[in-house]
């Protein structure tokens, strides 16, 4: 009697766990349409050669040629110095806004600026750049005309290597300043009091305890700032028109018109690039769970 | 208190990083207000802001992407408010799923997003096996390409919409809400509409403003797919003219602050990043 009473529990329990997941199906249908089809599709594709048959070719082929190396290789240089770049001088300004003794009214103001910043991307942003360090920008003219500084004269070219890093830092710090400035907020005083009570001073606590503390959040924001910059295309192109071969560029070419002649080829470029961000969404994803041990 | 000891009380370094930190901010701002007020030879005014609203191709492209934006931000709401809501309420175990689909825009960026779409509905969808046509192939009517750039942009803006929608569920305790809602006799609708709904309004409200800053001047899905919007028409004016772009560089710039500072309002919070670069 109490077995076939818990039997019709249970099956009144899947039953109405079923009927649960029907709640969701909308969501679920719609990541399947328009994210995981296209995606699994890309990924498919990327092991097909010309005629369609299985190959592992055109994965072994990213390694070789050498077009998608330096593609991935500029990408990965640019990510890399913008997210340090701006993970330091992101870090320093959410310290003086937090910890720093400045006063308390300009907190709101760079939080807001920040979230501005961090969403000013794009076209307007490699416009508004080329107004300030172009050739006839305003702060080009500004350094010749004041400290007859040429700076084109000395090597330096907004459509660059250089030039595309300094516009990236420009949503790259305010990002960091947003992610960094709660993580200082959870440093405790109490802390600080203890190290000084035990004769500490101001070095010894941020480099043994507050930087170790912060150390995983750190590390965090700087690969998510890796990953901003790394799958970053409209500000390159609009900036560049596509003459910087960053892995973006290279694969919206490839979208354009089959400048690899190898289709394949161009899935599985699209797809070394879903690696890279996926292994960096990971490494964030884990540090800010170690993260959240100290700072809640 | 003598003077130096008054100077020393002025922390020196964060002063530096501030004021650094304004410098990057403002100049860009500064320089492209600067240019887009020279249009005429030694004269300041608003010849180019002027120029720039009348041409008949930025009406049509703004008017293009702020329908586009709302369309997207209505449905995103239809999708995530029931999705946040039953998963609070019911069905906890596909939290984690969930939230593992909102965050993909951050694997899959947008470039990537648009192969994939273009890969998958530039041929007609059939079931499986037959010949049966499920969906047409979307990229070759206007229709059609307008659907996957909403959705595109939807998938852009998932991470934002849902976390606010979810941030916003769990400030007011649904749960509580909806049992108290039940208790006196309402039925689902009420509950959504009368109960639900109204308390999340500031959740609502920042979660379309990050939607809109992101589909306004977006330009990487829109110009794949060839769709008439803003974003394309600004790149491409930039192509031959100077002033205009410059007026409607600092134009965007207003509304991503004035989204942006609605936002910080309504929700008193921290403000929120959005990676559609």
């Amino acid at each position: 009697m109490t077995q076939t009473a818990l039997s019709a529990l249970k099956g009144k329990v899947s039953t109405s766990n079923l009927k649960n997941w029907i709640g969701v199906a909308p969501f679920f249908l719609f990541a399947i349409l328009f994210i995981f089809l296209p995606s699994m599709r890309l990924f498919m594709d990327s092991f097909k050669n010309n005629e369609g048959q299985f190959t592992f070719a055109n994965i072994l082929q990213l390694f070789s040629e050498p077009y998608i190396l330096n593609a991935y290789w500029l990408s990965i240089k640019i990510s890399a110095v913008t997210a340090i770049g701006g993970a330091i001088f992101g870090f320093l300004l959410a310290y003086s806004i937090t910890v720093g003794n400045l006063p308390k009214s300009l907190r709101p103001a760079l939080i807001t600026f920040s979230g501005v910043a961090s969403n000013f991307a794009g076209v307007p942003l490699a416009f508004a750049f080329v107004s300030t360090l172009g050739r006839t920008g305003f702060v080009t003219a500004l350094l010749k005309n004041f400290f007859g500084m040429d700076l084109y004269q000395s090597g330096f070219n907004l459509y660059g290597f250089a030039g595309l890093s300094l516009v990236y830092m420009y949503f790259q710090f305010p990002l960091m300043v947003l992610i960094m400035a709660p993580a200082l907020d959870g440093l405790k005083r109490e802390w600080r009091e203890a190290a000084e009570n035990l004769g500490a001073n101001t070095m010894q606590y941020w480099l043994r305890i507050a930087l170790p503390i912060l150390l995983p959040s750190i590390l965090g924001a700087t690969i998510l700032l890796f990953g901003n910059a790394f799958g970053a295309y409209a500000t390159a192109y609009a900036l560049t028109g596509g003459r910087l071969g960053i892995v973006t560029i290279q694969i919206g070419a490839q979208i354009r018109g089959d400048v690899l002649h190898n289709p394949g080829l161009g899935y599985a470029m699209a797809m070394g690039m879903v690696f890279i961000m996926a292994v960096s969404l990971a490494g964030y994803s884990w540090l800010q769970a170690k993260t959240e041990r100290w700072l809640k | 208190m003598n003077l130096s000891s008054r100077l020393r009380n002025i922390p020196f370094w964060s002063w530096l990083w501030f004021i650094l930190g304004a410098l990057y901010f403002i100049l860009p701002l500064y320089a492209t207000l600067d240019f887009s007020l020279r249009m005429e030879r030694d004269i300041i005014g608003f010849k180019a802001y002027l120029s720039a609203f009348e041409d008949p191709d930025f009406l049509k492209t703004f008017g293009y992407s702020v329908s586009i934006a709302i369309v997207t931000i209505l449905v995103s709401i239809i999708l995530t408010i029931p999705t946040a809501y039953w998963v609070r309420l019911r069905l906890p175990e596909a939290r984690r799923i969930v939230e593992f689909i909102t965050l993909m825009p951050f694997v899959v960026p947008a470039i990537i997003l648009v192969f994939g779409l273009i890969r998958i509905y530039s041929s007609p969808i059939t079931i499986p096996f037959t010949d049966i046509v499920l969906i047409p192939p979307l990229t070759t009517f206007k229709f059609g390409t307008s659907i996957l750039v909403v959705a595109g942009y939807m998938v852009l803006g998932l991470p934002y919409m849902y976390r606010s929608v979810d941030t916003g569920m769990r400030t007011v305790d649904v749960r509580t809400l909806t049992e108290a809602a039940q208790s006196l006799g309402a039925n689902w609708y009420t509950i959504i509409s009368q109960v639900i709904l109204p308390n999340l309004r500031s959740a609502l409200l920042s979660g379309a403003l990050l939607t809109f800053a992101i589909v306004i001047g977006e330009v990487v899905l829109a110009s794949f797919l060839g769709v008439p919007a803003f974003g394309p028409y600004l790149f491409l004016l930039g192509q031959h003219r100077a002033f205009e772009p410059a007026a409607l560089t600092f134009t965007t710039f207003l509304m991503t602050w004035a989204a942006m500072g609605i936002i910080q309002l309504v929700t008193g919070g921290q403000g929120q990043a959005t990676g559609a670069h």
